[in-house]
């Protein structure tokens, strides 16, 4: 398994309080580079703190969390977050962007931590976007733009930097169907060109477009199946 | 593989805040505005006018003394010796000196119809005719006293008794009525910063004096021009040199002190004002540290996204310390621009060259810069403990 993109192994993270809550207690999951993998739940199962822990904005209690070959819980803040700039994208449900600046500004801020230089960011923003559809809103203030285009400047600036894993948290919960159906088609044609995502959802249709579903229930993972869909 | 800003991003990165909310940031500037702005008008008008007032001292010259009869031991009036002048004129470093008398219990009016009682505010003074040059003092209209008329009831008037008589123009008629006798008018004097005593005065030649109200010859004031390097050690030796009998009973003096004085006094005035200027600047300081706070707490899913795009503790810390710094900064620059402009404004309207000290715009900005980094650390380190977990998480 050396090209896991990220591994879990007997992964838990208990919030403190009283009584405790273990939102994930010992996951074992691997994503493999180029895979698409839903992970659905209802909620309340540790989606978003599987999530947290996978984008390395977290880590576990006990067990272990690898992004990149890198053990996350032994990385200091500046080492994890090199790894989050470096090779990670995150597409939020609520998109995240900055309405007043233009949608390839937003984009240019996925490689702001890098230490990109800025005409690089925004040759790379405008190539991002048009990977999304968005070629003709490169300079349209983010705020101006409809929801699903919101959506897909964020799924620009997660691809901006070539990631090794693009996480999206149900990145269709902000949207109607319709539109929601589109952003799927895109997230299925990045993962034909090679994408490797992980996408967090308690969506039905959204996990049914996965060809590889695993299933959360109170902190564990019941289910891990493959569809049998290909990219 | 470490995360990294350019250091040409940070500025942009700093400045998302007051580009977001422009009003609100140009309002938390404002008490450092007024602070700086407070310091940098105080120093420079005080700097204006003290270069004024020093320049002025220079023009009149620092090298003047007089030299007057004072009392002697037992508290009666001490006189000056009659050959007082030639002693002094004696003395190393001394280089115009003349002698003056006032010719006490005279009156001075315009007509001789003027009742006695409503005489008063002009004296007589006998003087040599070399006052003008020792004094460097101009004539306002007409000419001054020379050899000939000193020994004729002529008279010039100095500016306020010129004023007080109602005499703006001299002309061959011009006459007053000087101790029960005509004196023709020759001239009036303008004013003497240095010599006010003069300005009040009706002068006239010592041989008239002598010669119609019987002056004594003992002068009762000398002005001496000594040479600038030495005019400290000459104050020290015209006591002497004046009345080398009774060297206690001379008072001699530097007018120029009385200006210098002056220097001292606004002084004080100003560091008053500047403390006023430094609680505005504190002020203002916790100003941007409260707007600095309000902007995290609003800002924290930015913060969030940051976090989640890659950023560390540090650049976090990083942003937030120089937004801070920013708004100070933009606070001080305003603030320079207008204590400078009231300066200049104030400058103008006195009339001085406008001098707005290089050391008041630099404290003011290092205080500035100083209350930028102290007003951001707080809100700054807030900012990059928050947990970027909790950050996204939208109410």
């Amino acid at each position: 398994m050396t090209d896991a993109v990220l591994a879990l192994v007997q992964a838990a993270r208990t919030y403190p309080g009283t009584p405790p809550v273990e939102s994930l207690r010992g996951v074992d999951l691997t994503v493999a580079a180029g895979e698409m993998v839903a992970v659905v739940g209802p909620s309340g199962s540790g989606k978003t703190t599987l999530l947290n822990l996978a984008a390395g904005l977290d880590r576990p209690t006990s067990g272990s969390v690898r992004l990149a070959g890198h053990a996350v819980e032994d990385l200091t803040d500046g080492q994890l977050s090199g790894l989050r700039a470096h090779t990670l994208g995150v597409v939020f449900q609520q998109f995240f962007l900055m309405d007043h600046r233009s949608a390839a500004d937003n984009v240019a801020d996925g490689l702001l931590y890098r230490g990109v230089r800025a005409s690089s960011r925004r040759r790379a923003a405008a190539d991002a976007l048009d990977r999304v559809g968005l070629a003709h809103r490169v300079d349209h203030p983010a705020g101006k733009l409809s929801g699903g285009e919101r959506q897909r400047v964020a799924i620009a600036r997660a691809l901006v930097g070539r990631p090794a894993l693009v996480l999206a948290d149900e990145p269709t919960g902000n949207l109607d169907s319709r539109t929601g159906g589109q952003i799927l088609v895109l997230l299925r044609q990045l993962h034909a060109d090679g994408v490797t995502l992980l996408v967090i959802t308690h969506d039905a249709v959204v996990a049914e477009a996965c060809p590889r579903r695993v299933d959360l229930r109170d902190g564990r993972i019941v289910a891990d199946t493959l569809t049998g869909r290909s990219g | 593989m470490r995360s990294r800003v350019r250091a040409a991003d940070l500025l942009p990165l700093a400045s998302i805040g007051m580009r977001s909310r422009p009003t609100r940031a140009a309002l938390s500037t404002l008490g450092i505005a007024i602070g700086v702005a407070a310091i940098v008008g105080v120093l420079g008008i005080t700097r204006s006018s003290q270069a004024d007032l020093l320049a002025r001292i220079d023009h009149l010259g620092t090298n003047l003394l007089t030299v007057a009869n004072g009392t002697r031991i037992g508290g009666d009036e001490a006189k000056l010796p009659t050959s007082s002048a030639t002693g002094a004129a004696r003395t190393d470093g001394v280089l115009k000196v003349t002698a003056t008398a006032g010719v006490p219990r005279l009156q001075v009016f315009r007509t001789d119809l003027v009742p006695a009682y409503r005489g008063g505010g002009v004296e007589v003074r006998a003087t040599e005719p070399s006052l003008l040059d020792t004094l460097d003092g101009r004539l306002a209209t007409g000419v001054f006293l020379n050899d000939a008329t000193a020994r004729y009831p002529v008279v010039v008037l100095g500016h306020d008794a010129a004023t007080a008589l109602g005499i703006a123009q001299v002309d061959a008629g011009t006459r007053v009525w000087l101790g029960e006798h005509w004196f023709t008018v020759a001239g009036v004097l303008r004013p003497f910063e240095l010599a006010p005593e003069i300005d009040r005065a009706a002068l006239i030649g010592l041989p008239v004096a002598a010669s119609y109200f019987g002056y004594d010859g003992h002068p009762t004031r000398l002005y001496v021009r000594a040479d600038t390097a030495r005019t400290v050690p000459v104050a020290g030796m015209l006591a002497r040199a004046v009345n080398p009998a009774e060297p206690n009973s001379v008072n001699v003096s530097r007018p120029s002190d009385a200006l210098a004085s002056r220097l001292l006094v606004a002084d004080s005035i100003t560091s008053l004002l500047l403390g006023l200027g430094a609680v505005t600047l504190l002020v203002g300081g916790v100003g941007v540290a409260n707007v600095m706070v309000i902007s995290v707490l609003e800002r924290r899913t930015e913060i969030g996204l940051r976090r989640a795009l890659g950023a560390a503790r540090r650049h976090i810390t990083v942003q937030f310390m120089t937004e801070s710094l920013l708004l100070s900064l933009l606070g001080g620059l305003t603030g320079v621009i207008l204590g400078a402009a009231v300066t200049h404004a104030v400058a103008a309207y006195r009339g001085w060259h406008p001098l707005v000290p290089l050391s008041a715009v630099g404290g003011g900005f290092a205080a500035t810069l100083l209350i930028g980094v102290v007003a951001g650390v707080y809100p700054a380190v807030r900012a990059a403990r928050l947990n970027p977990t909790d950050a996204l998480r939208t109410a």
